[in-house]
Order: structure tokens, then C-alpha cells, then sequence
């Protein structure tokens, strides 16, 4: 079936890495400093490529678009990042990890890459630490641990709430290191909004330099997309508010194939939505699903107070319907489980769209193991609620605070309200195993591309990937391509092929401003993430794929006819930058809807409701689906799809089951 | 259910670029639910001032989460307005009442020029970073974690210098424009741990020449810095980044 080639080493699973690294051709170092290399993106995936490669000795020129490299989406995470270092001896192991991955996936990722993940993650541990990253300890000095959704071992490391605060400044501190030592220029502010291709392959970038307006031509022997994920599609989400999927778009439009784009993750645990002027959706860590406890009152419409609502009628829903992993089910089971309260009225709050993450059982249970420690028996529930909320004010004090500061009520006191929201992509540039896009030259890390995570992808698991592409994956199969390109001379960016994309840049720009239209870029993104949310959200159906579509095209003629954009571009011009990436979501979005409708089966975070079990799980075909979808652009927007079949060799397909 | 009802004038500075001079100016807000933020706030009145074909007013922001450190503003002359220890896309209308006037002013500080309306230049503090605020280590051949036992209390500590998120509000703040605070938690948060020990001296004194080199003032003790630093900076920082500093004097080349 396959008319793609995914370029998987031969032999046994568990040596293909190996063998790949020990046989890779090598550049010699004399090489490497006359090989340039383009990395678009500082997040944790694109600043560990560009302090590694910058540190085994190529030229790097590194871009962002914020004013620093840290300020990159990664710093927003806050859960943790898994490892299978086995430290707390519950039985993890580098098999467990890849296990976990592949079937939290839904049996929709790549074996080689997931295997490939798990065994390196336990280096990224190593190499934070020895960065000064601040993780976790307990007393006794050694790394603390916590579970995440959809595994049954500790292996989540974790700094506090704000663990990709830490990890991403670990990255960009050894990524200043090298720009500090020359070894990599950093351009900030900056935009890439084209990518040049000689014969063929990618050579370079456009790149717009925010601040004066003006377009500039870079080359690179190869380039690097770590651009991140592209959530804002739907408007609301968890995503930061630049968050953004044109570089990989404009990639896409230059021949790179766009895979699963209809792989949206939904998380189960945000802030809800209060009106709608909201910007943006909170995230409230799944690590406190660990000593939350989910429930909806069992009677309908219930309009009680939480606490006037007694246990017995308390639906605990996952805990009912997943007694194996009970809060912990993974995200798309547990964002459905809501969904599915609330649609049949039992949501709470104003807006009935929330249910309640409640920690009055374990502070408690808390407090009397402190009680204990400190030689009180019998404590009273009172002195109970007291040492136990200490605990959990350790634990998740910062989340209990920013929960606090966005609703205005207090969590230590009633349960969290929460509700699903669009948090990650799942789907992104497709590319082979040594992480190239089908765009010779054009490599693509972290969120931005496809490749580990399959229909679903598992908590803590995208901090893991970012880095181990960024430190530990691409600096070797970068390699393998480089060495053919070591006669390569910089091709200098009045070559033809730099003029004609600056001028399609150009273009684009020009045409915006001049539109002059009557309605904001933000009246458009908002009703597209409304067409998304409605029709290609958590649960989607032909029908409603089928409208969206013709929606999309509207909105799209729409927008280009009446789109206002103030101001010129040749100074900083937030609304064009707006406007441009914009522009390109809406086309994406056509693309993730006809994904949608493409993939008959239910798998992750794509849920047909067609195809769904007599329990309303989610059904898979794997005789007819157990492929990628690789999308390539066509003239006019246009997609032709191309099919990567997906085999397990060493793991058992079978129904995912988390009761 | 999303608009509310309190009326606001704001008095916002105005700036084309770093060329030109700028002004406040002022504007009526109305409708301002309680429970939108300060800047979902400003996303209101943008969108007023485009559906006037005038030219919305530039601020920093991405992650809306209180994380990333982008968003930058005095608001009624403090730095991330009138709440402690949040930053400008935590604080919310709430914190308010109708009728109010609001003042809003970029950052100031030599060493941060104004590049539009409220956004401006912070990029000295990754300088400041590049010149040494880190450990000198490559990738790929890093001992395991646990072979670097780190008791809790010093982990926890260098963890809450770290928690520094480079908003540069401490700079903004400050009577003499000193970056002290910022650098001093990352010199602290390495000084903490055992891997930050063998350039311990040598970071900090390239640290705070190259800070001196970006035009940052001298600290004077006046605490502003951690009364309004959004994440709880403390100034025990800066006493442990001058006990440093003062010791790699003595110290020789070698122990250095
Ligand atoms: C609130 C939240 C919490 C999360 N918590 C966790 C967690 O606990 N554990 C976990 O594993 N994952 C978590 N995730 C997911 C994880 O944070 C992201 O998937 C990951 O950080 C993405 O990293 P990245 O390097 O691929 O991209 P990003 O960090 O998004 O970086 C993208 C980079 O590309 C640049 N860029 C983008 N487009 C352009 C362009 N056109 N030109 C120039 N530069 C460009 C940006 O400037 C930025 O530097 C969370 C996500 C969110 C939203
Ligand atoms: S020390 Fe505080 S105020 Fe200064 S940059 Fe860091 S977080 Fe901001
Ligand atoms: S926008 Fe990120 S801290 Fe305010």
C-alpha cells in the first residue's frame, strides 16, 4: 500500500538505532565549519539542534519569532517529561515506554521512531541535569517521579509546574553558550515565511525581520523546521497566542507532505471558557489527575453547590467506567468521558460545560498520613484538611494559584471546574526516519512534525520527543545527508530561486495591506476555530465534515476580499503578522476536515462518531487504516493523498482497554 | 455572558518607533467584563481602533500564562499593575472597579529601548546569558542523573531562582535601572547546584561585566526589584551573586 518510503534501518527492532548511528557516515570537522544549517525555531526542539549541531562544530543561523529565544511555546509546559529510567523500580523499561507510547497512540505511530524515543530518553535526563536543570528531588537527594495519564509507572520527571520552563532555559542557555562563543547566529524577531528550493532540494529560507518590515534571504546547506505545533487553528487553546503553522505550511506548499492533520489532542483539564472574549485557554496540569478526583452530580441539571452535593450522589464517571486507570485514563478517553456528561446535562457551572476536579478526598487522606508522621493519632478531619492541604500546596501550588487568579474562586476550597480544550497536534510535516520531510534538504522536529505520537500522544511525552530529537536524533541523520553536501559551496541569495520565493513573500504582504477590508484578522480567526470546534473538534462526522468544508472555502474567499490590516510592512506590524498566519490556518483547516472525513474509523484524538463501540469507545479499522495519511499540496489548494502503511512487528495490535 | 459592564479610560503611551517621540493617549472603553484580563482588555480595544481604521497598539504577549515573560507594562506605574506576584496576562479586570482611569507605559530603562507603542528591546538580558549563564556542557555523554545526589532543600532553592521568567520588571522598576535580580537568580540557581560549581567564579564575574556593558545601573538596595518582581525573586539572591563576586577578587587564576 505504501507509495512512500519511510527509509526504516533493517533488522531487529531494538538495534536499529544502534546499528544506524554506529553506520552513519561522518563529516569531518573540517567540513563542518563550512556546512551552514538554517534552524527555524527555538523551542526545545529547535534550540537543542541548534546548540548541538552548533557544538559539533557546523554554522548555525537560528530564528524565532519572539523577542528571545526563551520566551518559545515549550516554556508554557508544565507537567513533566517521561523517561524510562526505571528509577523507582515499579518495573519500567525502554520495552514499557514503547509499549505505552504505541498503544496510547492507538497504534497509529511508527514502531522504529517510538522505540528510537524511548531509548533515548533516558540520556535527556542525564543531560538536563548535568545542565543545572533543576528537577524534582526527594529528601534524599536522588530524582523525583509522578505518573501521567495512560501508563501505570512513575516515570514523569518533573520541576514542580513548570517543567518546560526548565527544560527550555537548560536548552537555551547551552544554546546562548554558542551564541556567545559565535558558533551560532540567532535571529530574533524573526519570521520565516518562505522556503528555497534549488534543484530540488532546500537551500534556504525567507525570513522577515519583524521590526523594520524588511524581507531577508538566507541560505543553509540544509534546514530545520522545529516550529511547533498548529492548536491555534481552533482559535481557543492552550497554545501560546503565536503559536502558528506557517512555516510548516509554506513548506507544505513547497512539496513537503503534510500528515495526519486531523490528529487534534484534546486535553481533559482547562480552565473552561468564561465568555467570549477569551483570548486563550488555561491549561490545569494532568498531573492533577493524580489526586484529583473527577465527578458530576448524578442527578441532571443539579444546580446545588458542590459541597451541598453528598457523596452518594457523586458520579465519579472514569472511575466507574475505567476501574484499571480510573482518573489516570489517558486524555482523548478522558476528554470524551466529559464531553459525553455534559452533553447529556449533568455538566456544572454556569455554562454547564465543566465538571468537577475535586481534591477533598486525598488532602485528606494526606493529612492523616502527616498526622501520622508526626506521632497524632486519630487526627480530627479538621487538623486533617490542614496538613493535607500543605501537602497539596507543595505539590501544585502554583497551578492551585494561577486557578485561583483566572476564576476567582478558591481551589483548596471547592473543586476545580474543568473542561476539555484543544491543547496539541498530533498531526504535522510528514517525514521519514531521519526525521526529513519529502522535501530533500527539509528536516522537520519536535510538535511540528508527525512522527511519535500516532492518533493520541500520552502526557509528558512531547517535552521527551522535542528534546530527543533536538539533542540526541537529528544531530546524527543530519549527518547522513550533510556528507553528500560537503562539496556544496554557499549558494549566494541572488541565485534566481532566492529572488523568486522573496517576491512570493512579497506578494502575499503586499496583497494583505492592500485588501483594505472592513472585518479584523481576529473576526476571521474566530470564526474559523468556531467551524473547527463545532465540526472537526472532539467528535466529528461526515455531515458536519462535509459543511465544514464548504464553510472553510467561504471563509476563505471572504477573508481575502475584506480582511483589514492597518499600518504598512515595512515597520512592526502585529495585525500583518496576524493576518499572514491566518491566512494560512484557514487552509490548513480545509485540510484537517478532509483528513477527517478521509479516515473512516475512530482512533485517538479523532473520533468519528460513526464508528464508535455499543460503550461509545472509540472503533478502529486497522484492516483498512493502519496508515499514515501524507498529504501533498496541489495547485489551488488542492490535496492528493499518499498513504505510509503502518506495520507492528513487535507489539500485538489490539483494542485499547484502560477498564 | 461575556461583556460586562464597567466603563474605563485609558492612557496609553503611543510610540511609531524608536526615532519618533512619543505621547499618551487617551481612550473610552466600555463594556469591560470582570473577568477578561488586562490584556484580553487591550484585544477589546485594539479591535475598536481597527474597526476605525487606526492602528492597534503594540504590546508583547504570547503565552498569556504568566510564563513566558513577554508581556511588559506599567500600568498605574507599577510593572504588571496593581496585584503582586502576577504578571500583566494574569492580572485581571477584576482587580479594577468601573469608572476607573488607567495609566499604561512601556518599560523604561536604557538599556531596553522602546521599539513601538509599549514593546521594547529587552534582548541585553540574553547577552547577559550568552556571557556566561550557563554550564559549559556538550551533548551526548552526561553521567546518569542519580550519580548526582542534590539534597531537597538545595534543589528546591535553585529551583525558585530559576523560576525567574527574564520579564525584566525588576529593571523597570528600578531607580538606577539595575538587572541585578535577574542576574543574580540564574548565578544563584548554578551557584546552588554541584554541576555549577567548576565555573562558578569565572560566571559571575563575566556575568556582571557583561551586564555593566549593556548601560544596566548599579544596585542600591531599595528592593523595589523583589517588591515587584512577578515570581518572587528574592534579594538574598543578589547577596549571594555579591558574596561571589567579592570572592573570585581573591581568588587566582587557577581556582578560578
Ligand atoms: C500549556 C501547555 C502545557 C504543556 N505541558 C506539557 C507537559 O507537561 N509535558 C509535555 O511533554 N508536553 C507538554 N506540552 C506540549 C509541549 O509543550 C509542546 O508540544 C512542545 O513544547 C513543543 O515544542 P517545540 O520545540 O516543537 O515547539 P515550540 O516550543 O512551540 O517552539 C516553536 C518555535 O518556532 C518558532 N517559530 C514558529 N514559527 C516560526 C516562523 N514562521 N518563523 C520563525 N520562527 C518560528 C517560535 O518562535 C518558537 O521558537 C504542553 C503544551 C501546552 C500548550
Ligand atoms: S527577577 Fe523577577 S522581575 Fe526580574 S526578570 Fe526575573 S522574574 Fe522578572
Ligand atoms: S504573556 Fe507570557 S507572561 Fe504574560
Amino acid at each position: 500500500m505504501s507509495d512512500i518510503n519511510s527509509n526504516i534501518p533493517e533488522g531487529e527492532l531494538t538495534n536499529k538505532w544502534t546499528k544506524f548511528k554506529s553506520s552513519v557516515a561522518l563529516v569531518n570537522p573540517s567540513n563542518k565549519r563550512t556546512i551552514e544549517v538554517i534552524i527555524v525555531g527555538s523551542g526545545l526542539a529547535g534550540a537543542s539542534a541548534a546548540a548541538t549541531l552548533a557544538e559539533m562544530g557546523y554554522k548555525v543561523k537560528c530564528f524565532c519569532f519572539q523577542d528571545s529565544p526563551r520566551r518559545a511555546h515549550s516554556i508554557a509546559a508544565q507537567g513533566g517529561i517521561n523517561a524510562a529510567k526505571n528509577y523507582q523500580n515499579d518495573g519500567d523499561s525502554v520495552y514499557r515506554l514503547f509499549y505505552d507510547t504505541i498503544k496510547g497512540g492507538d497504534y497509529r505511530a511508527r514502531e522504529a521512531n517510538v522505540h528510537r524515543l524511548a531509548e533515548v530518553s533516558a540520556n535527556i535526563i542525564d543531560q538536563c541535569v548535568a545542565q543545572g536543570v533543576p528537577l524534582a528531588r526527594e529528601y534524599g537527594g536522588l530524582l523525583d517521579n509522578r505518573s501521567f495519564g495512560g501508563t501505570q509507572v512513575q516515570r514523569t520527571f518533573y520541576a514542580a509546574g513548570q517543567t518546560g520552563q526548565q527544560l527550555l532555559l537548560g536548552a537555551y542557555s547551552a544554546l546562548e553558550r554558542q551564541i556567545g562563543m559565535g558558533k551560532v547566529e540567532m535571529y530574533t524577531r524573526h519570521e520565516m515565511l518562505e522556503v528555497v528550493k534549488i534543484d530540488g532540494k532546500a537551500r534556504g529560507i525567507i525570513a522577515r525581520n519583524l521590526i523594520t518590515g524588511e524581507l531577508e534571504r538566507h541560505f543553509g546547506h540544509a534546514v530545520v523546521l522545529g516550529t511547533g505545533g498548529y492548536g491555534n487553528v481552533f482559535y481557543l487553546s492552550t497554545n501560546a497566542m503565536g503559536s502558528n503553522v506557517t512555516a510548516a505550511w509554506k513548506a507544505h506548499k513547497q512539496g513537503a507532505y503534510f500528515a495526519n492533520p486531523c490528529y487534534t489532542q484534546i486535553h481533559p483539564t482547562c480552565i473552561p471558557v468564561s465568555g467570549d472574549h477569551q483570548s486563550k485557554l488555561t491549561l490545569m496540569s494532568e498531573s492533577l489527575r493524580n489526586d484529583g478526583r473527577i465527578w458530576v452530580p448524578l442527578k441532571k441539571d443539579d444546580n446545588r453547590k458542590a459541597s451541598e452535593i453528598p457523596e452518594d450522589e457523586r458520579d465519579y464517571y472514569l472511575e466507574r467506567r475505567y476501574p484499571a486507570f480510573g482518573n489516570l485514563v489517558p486524555r482523548d478517553v478522558a476528554s470524551r468521558a466529559a464531553k459525553e456528561r455534559c452533553d447529556a446535562g449533568y455538566g456544572v457551572g454556569s455554562s454547564k460545560l465543566a465538571v468537577y476536579l475535586d481534591f477533598k478526598a486525598n488532602t485528606e487522606r494526606y493529612g492523616k498520613i502527616e498526622a501520622l508522621k508526626s506521632g497524632i493519632q486519630n487526627a480530627d478531619k479538621e487538623t486533617c484538611m490542614r496538613l493535607g492541604t500543605a501537602v497539596i500546596k507543595e505539590k501544585y501550588g502554583n497551578l492551585f494559584d494561577m486557578y485561583a487568579q483566572i476564576t476567582g474562586e478558591n481551589p483548596y476550597e471547592t473543586p476545580m471546574r474543568i473542561y476539555p480544550a484543544v491543547h496539541y497536534t498530533m498531526g504535522g510535516l510528514w517525514v521519514d526516519y531521519n526525521l526529513m520531510t519529502s522535501v530533500p534538504g527539509l528536516y522537520c522536529t519536535g510538535e511540528a512534525n508527525f512522527s511519535d505520537h500516532g492518533a493520541n500522544r500520552l502526557g509528558a511525552s512531547a517535552l521527551m520527543q522535542g528534546l530527543a530529537d533536538g539533542y540526541f536524533v537529528l544531530p546524527y541523520t543530519i549527518g547522513a545527508y550533510l556528507s553528500k553536501e560537503i562539496s556544496v559551496k554557499a549558494i549566494p541569495t541572488d541565485h534566481p530561486a532566492f529572488v523568486e520565493a522573496e517576491a512570493k513573500a512579497k506578494g502575499v504582504l503586499d496583497t494583505l495591506i492592500n485588501i483594505k477590508g472592513s472585518k479584523s484578522v481576529d473576526y476571521f480567526h474566530k470564526r474559523l476555530g468556531h467551524i473547527m470546534w463545532e465540526k472537526c473538534g472532539m467528535a466529528r462526522n461526515a455531515e458536519g465534515l462535509n459543511e465544514a468544508i464548504t464553510d472553510i472555502r467561504a471563509l476563505r474567499a471572504e477573508f481575502w476580499k475584506d480582511v483589514r490590516v492597518p499600518g504598512t510592512s515595512d515597520e512592526l506590524n502585529t495585525e500583518l503578522e496576524k493576518a499572514g498566519r491566518v491566512a494560512d490556518f484557514i487552509e490548513l483547516g480545509e485540510l484537517m476536515c478532509i483528513d477527517a472525513l478521509n479516515r473512516n474509523e475512530s482512533c485517538g484524538g479523532h473520533f468519528r462518531e460513526e464508528y464508535q463501540t455499543e460503550e461509545g469507545e472509540a472503533l478502529r479499522d486497522d484492516v483498512d487504516f493502519a496508515y499514515v495519511a501524507a498529504w501533498e499540496f496541489k495547485e489551488g489548494v488542492n490535496f492528493e493523498l499518499h498513504k505510509e502503511e503502518l506495520k507492528f512487528e513487535n507489539i500485538k495490535v489490539a483494542q485499547r482497554s484502560y477498564k | 455572558m461575556s461583556t460586562g459592564n464597567m466603563n474605563l479610560t485609558l492612557k496609553v503611551w503611543r510610540q511609531k518607533n524608536n526615532k519618533t517621540k512619543g505621547a499618551l493617549v487617551d481612550y473610552k472603553l466600555a463594556e469591560i467584563s470582570p473577568d477578561m484580563s488586562f490584556l484580553e482588555m487591550f484585544d477589546v480595544l485594539n479591535e475598536q481602533l481597527i474597526n476605525k481604521n487606526e492602528e492597534p497598539v503594540v504590546f508583547d504577549h504570547d503565552c498569556r500564562e504568566g510564563i513566558c515573560g513577554s508581556c511588559s507594562m506599567f500600568i498605574n506605574g507599577r510593572p504588571h499593575g496593581p496585584k503582586d506576584l502576577v504578571t500583566t496576562c494574569q492580572l485581571h479586570m477584576r482587580s479594577f472597579k468601573d469608572g476607573d482611569t488607567i495609566v499604561v507605559e512601556p518599560w523604561r530603562a536604557a538599556a531596553f529601548p522602546v521599539v513601538k507603542d509599549l514593546t521594547v528591546d529587552r534582548s541585553a538580558f540574553d547577552r547577559v546569558i550568552a556571557s556566561g549563564g550557563f554550564i559549559s556542557v556538550n551533548t551526548g555523554n552526561a553521567q546518569d542523573a542519580n550519580s548526582l545526589p542534590i539534597p531537597k532543600m538545595q534543589a528546591d532553592a535553585a529551583f525558585e531562582a530559576a523560576a525567574c521568567i527574564g520579564c525584566g520588571a525588576c529593571v523597570a522598576t528600578c531607580k538606577n535601572a539595575s538587572a541585578m535580580l535577574f542576574v543574580s537568580a540564574k548565578i544563584s540557581q548554578l551557584a546552588l547546584l554541584p554541576q555549577g560549581q567548576p565555573e562558578r567564579y569565572r560566571r559571575v564575574q563575566s556575568m556582571v561585566a557583561q551586564m555593566d556593558a549593556e548601560g544596566f545601573g548599579n544596585c542600591t538596595n531599595t528592593g523595589a526589584c523583589e517588591a515587584e518582581c512577578p515570581k518572587g525573586i528574592t534579594l538574598e539572591n543578589i547577596a549571594r551573586m555579591n558574596r561571589d563576586f567579592a570572592s573570585a577578587k581573591f581568588l587566582s587564576e587557577e581556582s578560578i
